[in-house]
């Protein structure tokens, strides 16, 4: 088609963007610590949640020292035992990998991967930090309270949470566990807004976004999806704050406790779960697809060819997120539902199974003939393929009511999301770290101990999660302290469970070498150079190493073709990248 | 939880019909080192709040439409006993639609400003209306707002005082709450106001300020729909249809 002009564009226009007065930071405050800068902030989220993530992996250590070996400490009682797992969850699922996804990899890649100088709102950009920072604090601080965090589970269930049965349910431990979240969400808005607005309007000449990498697609979907499911968690933990501070029964149902009668009544906690859910399970995919992004550049950098079905894998990702928020009744089969909504929610269940497959086809194809470098980060690539589908093979279990009844509540619910979304992710993440890393530091990670921590930690994550299978199948009972002597759990179970713990601390010690790493070659590391990886995106193209303030020095790049031009037959080297104007060299033959 | 899959379905709607205009079924890997044209787009500048805020709406959007479906899987309960809407709330609508409409007229006159400094070509050329009509529109906006919260404060102390409190019922729980949230969304326009005010009373640029009274309008719209909603389901004139079948 043909406008006025009589010039030819068949592509969408791509927003004209006008250049942005930056702000420039003057002194080392602003500079480095309430700084606006999307990437000092993109360090500060990636430092925070890695801190706390140490937290919650020391915690996952002494809960495998109880599991393994039980009775060993004194100080580990039933009541401290479930404090460490709310705890470990908790900070796990929202405190890590929701803030090292989106505070962390969006804050650093959107901008550089999209062509912009910075976010667009960069001050709301450093508010949302603080935030975090100070929904961190406040978690923190519930260890140190009398009667310590809460111990009611990741979920939160009411009436139990709020009850004094429950470790800090009637002191200040759930109190601050609720405004911790409460804080979070707010500081996560304020920079979810940001993303979106950023990948929206802030993206430079050329970058339609059907030439967006696969990472930012991931990141801007994700972030749409935590932006309108963090709403239901927000909803969920102010009601349950008027029923603990108030005294209102918005989920608390009439109780007897010690035989006194409490003032709660009428209360629903069904009600409860539904919004925690609804919140819940777009979790997942707020985890997932920044992980499913990711891993797709990834493959393609390191396989020297281009993603299998560019556009395949985008409409996967939007279809993933527009029915990741029909399914969340899923995890309530067991609460009492009419059996129709648990066929309807079974059958939306299974329909994610179908987007999500084509993107792991979609990846081995990638695979399938490449010039494959085992790299460590396709290492971690590789990986995450074959834990996302194991994981999600017993996902087709528990999605189905019939067979999630039995194994509701046992440790094969365990072992099923830690595969899926704590270990499957989690290698992203590390990947992830070892792939931009250079572009952050300037320096490689050592390769001999990323490969070290590389092996130990995928060995290990299947020595603790396979035989934890098992375990559950057998009807091991999740969130138990003890198992003491019941009589249907057999003698193996308490030999794999002194195994499982050893392997989870082998690869906790993985983690601390990887630390290590982390902090020795910020020094020591080899010199990286601008583009070690030989990829196309934007990123690697800045005109410094690591990027400096306004990322692309005096003019912002142009793009000329999409991420994926690996290994193009005919052309003169093996990667051209996005702002490369040389014309396709086949393109004769393929228009 | 029919309201929010309601609500969810409308972003979904406007996203697709977004997506629909991405060329979501291009071949990008056909199309390498091709030159793109670029269209200007006039006030490209002006565009990024207005995107910001409109993604803002459809998360505070998203947080009510939880909240009313909370309200509707609750209020089937057999314990539920509506609360009486003291008279005043129907005082404190009218103030905060007058609120909505003072705003639309401040923007209506900063419109115009802008206009008449930048004439397109071809249109009869008018001269700018004093900015003292923004200002007032802006007052009176603030003004009806604050009236609005004093008034909200006085329905729940007269409610409070009849005996209908916090606790008594979840039909009480709900109607604070949902009442105080609303609230409490205003009271942070009203900083975003103030600063619009701020503004007129220097004499930012023309532009600039129409920027700013643009998004409190459109803002304080959205929040009066809102209350509109809120109204509705504290009247108990509506029910989750799903629900109600149920019981």
């Amino acid at each position: 088609m043909a406008d006025k002009d009589g010039q030819i564009h068949d592509h969408i226009t791509p927003l004209e963007v006008a250049e942005v007065e930056l702000y420039h930071a003057t002194s080392f405050w602003t500079k480095y610590i309430f700084s606006q800068d999307a990437k000092v902030i993109a360090i500060q989220y990636s430092i925070v949640a890695t801190l706390i993530g140490f937290v919650a992996l020391a915690l996952s250590s002494l809960i495998r020292l109880q599991l393994g070996f039980p009775d060993l400490f004194d100080f580990m009682t039933p009541e401290t035992y479930y404090q460490f797992v709310t705890m470990h969850g908790m900070i796990m699922v929202v405190y890590l990998l929701t803030a090292l996804f989106l505070g962390g990899f969006g804050n650093y890649l959107i901008p550089l991967m999209i062509g912009a100088r910075d976010m667009v709102f960069p001050y709301v950009n450093m508010l949302s930090f603080w935030i975090y920072f100070l929904a961190v604090i406040v978690l923190c601080i519930s260890f140190f309270v009398p009667g310590g965090p809460t111990g009611a589970g990741w979920t939160l269930y009411p009436p139990q949470a709020i009850l004094s049965g429950t470790p800090g349910g009637t002191g200040a431990g759930i109190i601050l566990m609720l405004l911790s979240l409460m804080l979070f969400i707010i500081g996560f808005t304020m920079g979810g807004l940001n993303y979106v607005v950023t990948v929206l309007q802030g993206r430079t000449r050329g970058m339609t976004m059907m030439r967006l990498p696969l990472t930012i697609w991931g990141i801007f979907t994700a972030t749409v999806l935590a932006l309108l499911a963090f709403p239901a968690l927000f909803v969920a933990t102010v009601m349950m704050l008027f029923d603990r501070a108030l005294g209102t029964s918005f989920f608390m149902p009439s109780l007897v406790e010690f035989g006194d009668h409490l003032s709660y009544g009428g209360g629903s906690p069904i009600l409860f779960q539904h919004l925690f859910w609804f919140f819940g399970h777009p979790e997942v995919y707020i985890v997932a697809l920044p992980a499913f992004g990711i891993v797709s550049d990834l493959i393609s950098v390191n396989a020297r060819k281009n993603i299998f079905g560019y556009r395949m894998m985008v409409w996967a990702i939007v279809l993933i997120g527009g029915l990741s928020f029909i399914v969340w009744a899923h995890h309530m089969y067991v609460s009492g539902m009419h059996p129709y909504f648990g066929f309807f929610f079974a059958t939306t269940t299974l329909i994610i199974a179908v987007p999500t497959a084509i993107k792991v086809y979609n990846w081995v194809l990638t695979l399938w003939k490449a010039d494959i470098h085992l790299t460590t980060p396709m290492l971690f690539s590789l990986g995450f393929i074959v834990t996302f589908v194991n994981g999600g093979l017993t996902g087709l279990f528990l999605g189905n009511v019939i067979v999630d009844i039995p194994l509701s509540d046992t440790m094969f619910v365990v072992a099923h999301f830690h595969m899926v979304m704590g270990v499957a992710p989690l290698l992203v993440v590390l990947g992830a770290i070892y792939h931009w890393y250079p572009k952050m530091t300037g320096r490689m990670l050592n390769d001999t101990l990323g490969k070290f921590h590389f092996w130990v930690t995928f060995v290990g994550a299947y020595l603790i999660f396979f035989p934890m299978h098992y375990v559950g199948l057998v009807g091991v009972p999740r969130r138990y302290f003890e198992l003491g002597d019941a009589a249907f759990i057999p003698e193996s179970v308490a030999t794999l469970n002194s195994f499982i713990s050893v392997a989870a601390f082998a690869v906790g010690f993985a983690q601390i070498v990887f630390l290590y790493n982390l902090i020795w070659s910020i020094r020591n590391g080899k010199e990286s150079g601008g583009n070690p990886w030989r990829a196309t995106t934007l990123e690697w193209q800045t005109p410094q190493t690591p990027p400096g303030h306004g990322n692309f020095g005096d003019e912002l790049p142009i793009v000329y073709r999409w991420p994926y031009d690996y290994s193009v037959p005919g052309a003169s080297a093996d990667f051209t990248a996005q702002n490369d104007p040389s014309p396709r060299v086949d393109a004769k033959t393929t228009l | 939880m029919t309201t929010v899959l309601l609500f969810l379905f409308l972003i979904w709607s406007v996203s697709i019909w977004w997506l629909s205009k991405q060329r979501l079924a291009s071949k990008p890997w056909l199309e390498s080192g091709r030159e793109l044209t670029v269209k200007r787009v006039d006030g490209a500048q002006f565009l990024k709040p207005k995107v910001g805020l409109i993604v803002l709406l459809a998360i505070i959007g998203m947080f009510f439409a939880l909240l009313i479906s909370a309200n509707f899987m609750r209020q089937e309960l057999h314990d539920w006993r509506q609360v009486p809407l003291p008279n005043i709330t129907w005082l404190n609508t009218e103030l905060l639609i007058m609120s909505s409409l003072s705003l639309q007229f401040a923007l209506v006159i900063a419109r115009r400003n802008r206009d008449s400094s930048f004439p397109q070509a071809g249109a009869e050329v008018t001269k700018p209306t004093s900015s003292r009509y923004i200002k007032i529109g802006l007052g009176l906006a603030c003004f009806t707002s604050l009236g609005f919260l004093v008034g909200q404060l006085m329905a729940w102390a007269e409610l409070s005082n009849s005996g209908f409190n916090l606790t008594g019922n979840p039909a009480n729980s709900f109607f604070y709450m949902l009442t105080g949230i609303h609230g409490l969304h205003i009271l942070g326009g009203l900083v975003v106001l103030g600063r619009t005010i701020q503004g007129a009373w220097v004499e930012m640029p023309r532009e600039q300020l129409l920027q700013r009274v643009n998004l409190c309008a459109i803002y304080w719209h959205f929040l009066l729909l809102i209350w509109v909603a809120l109204l509705i389901v504290m009247l108990g004139w509506a029910h989750d249809p799903f629900i109600s079948a149920h019981h």
